[in-house]
């Protein structure tokens, strides 16, 4: 794309990329740690992604400054517009994906107590999943391939459905043994946690869409029934006889 | 059907009010636009300033033209009251209708055709008159009205909806000359008004104003929006974007895109408008 007439914008809106995509690296390397962590019961390594959100939160204070400042004093308009509102919600769900990667860490040094048991091994790829769809959406964000978007937005599924068997398993093996019910219920919150991260990655996926091309993305996208929840009446159920 | 312009509101379906409201050429199919041109082809002597440009205006609402300066945009406003014709090498070729009208029909007397399609310009231009004898001129010529107290009701009348009555009620034999920038603007808007017009053509209205002026003339705007066919030609992208709720950007003296101004500034459709919009040229 041609630059600004003003330069400063262009190098201001590359700055705002430049910090997108750093942060987006942070938390990548937060998520894979924090599900090697749990895997390897790596203590020093949970404790680094612990510490290392604060560095994840400081990135999105920085780029909420820096979109401000850019609303603020250059007005964008047309693709410009875009790429600052879409900054501004990347970051947001970025700074949640590190969150959730700090709290996998926790529970990985808690579940350290426990003897090991096979289920952490389906949590770690489930974690593999996640970790592949963000880096799949943080490649989409620097390439600006619509394509892959769409991809990691159709993709939310396969994760639903692990989380969805997990969520069986981990039921049957607490039922079994009552001492099971304590790392149990820890990676039962890990499972949720990277579902969470599948649904910002397509938040990600609807919101960098929105950026390339203008439009909405649309609303079929297929999805998995949680057996956690109660299915919810049909609608009109009564009115419609 | 042979022409689809010709269609009434009544007859469009709201699938199709809908598409033409998100229609984002010049065209508007389905609805009666208050200004109709088809291929336009304007020439300055040898030079051709406006190519095949074809363009609805809706009524009761504001339409901005944008694009940098030499792009045809104020050439493009001039032909709906036909003030090229004041400039001998100027040429106009194709259609221009209002109301279904050919504004350049020989039976149509340009002074009538202004009378309905006002014009305000970028530099405030009252006449050297009392603010009374500013708005007054126009219906006493025009036999809008006769009487005295006929005229000091138009003239009132006018002045409140021109938001400038309060600011001028108690020296309305003051020299108009004598009022501040925007309230002059104000005033040439109140003797726009005056003469009963359907359209008011705007030139830059406001880019010798200050930013409150600006305000004051913007919200005038919005009021008058209700009644009038305003089209305003600005410089401000901000401008077109608080003022109008259609927006057609011109480039070298082309009709690039037209469409809800909304869309325009957050999603155009054209890689030139998103340049010029976005800063990228101009």
């Amino acid at each position: 794309m041609t630059e600004h007439t003003v330069r400063a914008f262009t190098e201001e809106l590359e700055a705002l990329g430049a910090d997108l995509n750093r942060m987006g690296g942070y938390s990548e390397q937060a998520l894979s740690d924090a599900i090697t962590a749990m895997a390897r019961r790596d203590a020093g390594l949970a404790r680094t992604v612990i510490d290392g959100d604060k560095k994840i939160d400081e990135l999105q204070r920085e780029i909420e400054r820096k979109i401000m400042r850019l609303l603020a004093l250059r007005q964008p308009l047309g693709r410009d517009l875009r790429q600052t509102v879409a900054a501004l919600k990347l970051a947001g769900d970025l700074e949640r994906i590190g969150d959730l990667a700090k709290n996998i860490a926790k529970r990985a040094l808690t579940i350290q107590e426990f003897d090991p048991i096979a289920l952490t091994r389906s949590v770690e790829r489930m974690g593999k999943i996640a970790v592949t769809q963000l880096k799949q959406i943080l490649d989409t964000f620097a390439s600006h391939e619509v394509a892959g978007a769409v991809s990691v937005w159709m993709q939310d599924e396969e994760l639903d459905e692990h989380y969805n068997s997990l969520f069986r398993e981990l039921l049957t093996y607490m039922m079994e043994d009552p001492r099971m019910i304590g790392p149990g219920a820890h990676l039962l919150f890990v499972a949720k946690n990277l579902e969470r991260i599948g649904d910002h990655c397509t938040n990600m996926a609807e919101v960098i869409y929105y950026l390339e091309t203008g439009e909405d993305i649309g609303t079929d996208r297929p999805k998995a029934v949680d057996p956690a929840m109660p299915p919810l009446p049909p609608p009109n159920s009564e009115s419609s006889k | 059907m042979m022409n689809t312009f010709s269609q009434t509101v009544s007859d469009a379906s709201p699938d199709e009010l809908i598409s033409a409201a998100q229609q984002t050429t010049g065209i508007l199919p389905g609805i009666s636009a208050k200004v109709r041109t088809r291929d336009i082809n304007v020439f300055y002597g040898a030079k051709q300033a406006l190519f095949d440009v074809s363009l609805d205006v809706p009524d009761a609402s504001v339409t901005a033209f944008i694009g940098p300066s030499g792009c045809g945009k104020s050439t493009f406003l001039r032909c709906i009251n036909r003030m090229n014709d004041t400039i001998d090498t100027c040429k106009v070729m194709g259609s221009i209708q209002v109301d279904g009208r050919d504004v350049n029909d020989k039976a149509i007397d340009p002074v009538v055709l202004r009378a309905s399609v006002g014009m305000v310009f970028q530099k405030p231009n009252p006449f050297p008159k009392t603010i009374f004898e500013n708005v007054a001129y126009g219906p006493r010529i025009h036999g809008i009205a006769n009487d005295k107290q006929g005229l000091e009701r138009i003239v009132e009348q006018s002045l409140r909806k021109a938001g400038l009555w309060d600011e001028v009620k108690d020296r309305l034999h003051q020299p108009g000359t004598g009022l501040s920038g925007g309230q002059q603007q104000r005033l040439v808007i109140a003797r726009a008004i005056a003469v009963n017009p359907e359209i008011i053509l705007m030139d830059e209205p406001c880019s010798a104003l200050d930013p409150i002026a600006t305000a004051k003339i913007e919200e005038l705007i919005d009021e008058l929006r209700q009644n009038y066919c305003i089209i305003i030609v600005t410089h401000s992208m901000a401008q077109a974007a608080r003022v109008s709720q259609r927006t057609a950007f011109f480039h070298m003296g082309r009709l690039v895109e037209a469409g809800p101004t909304e869309e325009i500034f957050t999603n155009p459709r054209d890689s030139r408008t998103q340049d010029y919009i976005t800063g990228r040229f101009g």
